[in-house]
């Protein structure tokens, strides 16, 4: 391993002249240090092997075409293309990002199922139906107010100009609606809950 | 306590890539040659 002693300069002149033998040499020498610059940065083996791939294709392109040129050393320059590929896969990741299933994280915490089960949509709508029976027991001023609030989503700002109450008015009617909802719920034991 | 501290670390410290990694690296790199023409230059991969 006589290639070991001899200067990344030298190496890379040698790899440009055609002697394969040289990329295998320079490689094996910065491998470590330039995996495991990536692997800190992403910690993942599979990514960082990746961009690992892609820093050297674009060293080999680089030299291949001539267009290398030794202004400063071999390893901080390799070390400055996978800092990029790096940048490059965090801004891709931004836009998508990627998760992976590891032992301290589930894919599934973040995956979850809003919809309801068929049991669960049943008890909602048999919810909702009660609800709907309840508000209508209210007064007409009382449920007119409460409906505008609730299903229509109109701030008391509004409904005060449209019933022409003030909005202290149609904020007590509210209070008194949604006392009446809960002295109807408890008197007949309603369970309003999924 | 000492023994805690004292016993071998099971994980690998120096981190390396595949080695499949190095050999596409370089078998594409064998099979690579950029020939420039002018100002343009071509990537040529020999299958």
């Amino acid at each position: 391993m006589a290639y070991l002693q001899i200067t990344d300069a030298i190496l890379v002149k040698k790899y440009v002249e055609g002697d394969e033998n040289a990329l295998n040499v320079l490689i094996n020498k910065h491998q470590s240090k330039i995996f495991g610059f990536i692997y800190s940065k992403i910690s993942d083996r599979d990514i960082s092997n990746d961009i690992f791939q892609d820093t050297f294709i674009k060293v080999i392109k680089t030299l291949k075409s001539k267009s290398y040129n030794e202004e400063g050393k071999f390893l901080p320059w390799v070390m400055r293309i996978a800092h990029n590929l790096i940048i490059d896969h965090y801004r891709r990741n931004k836009k998508m990002p990627m998760f992976r299933e590891t032992e301290e994280f589930s894919i599934f915490s973040i995956m979850s199922d809003d919809s309801l089960t068929i049991e669960n949509e049943i008890i909602q709508n048999q919810v909702e139906i009660d609800l709907r029976k309840i508000i209508e027991e209210l007064p007409d001023d009382q449920k007119e107010v409460l409906m505008m609030r609730m299903y229509q989503d109109m701030s008391f700002k509004e409904i005060s100009e449209i019933t022409g109450v003030s909005i202290n008015t149609a904020l007590g009617r509210m209070r008194y609606a949604l006392m009446n909802m809960r002295k109807v719920i408890e008197k007949h034991q309603i369970i309003l809950t999924n | 306590m000492a023994k805690i501290y004292s016993t071998k670390t099971l994980a690998i410290t120096t981190m390396k890539p595949k080695k499949e990694t190095i050999s596409f690296l370089l078998n594409y790199s064998k099979a690579l040659s950029i020939i420039k023409v002018n100002k343009m230059s071509f990537e040529v991969i020999a299958n």
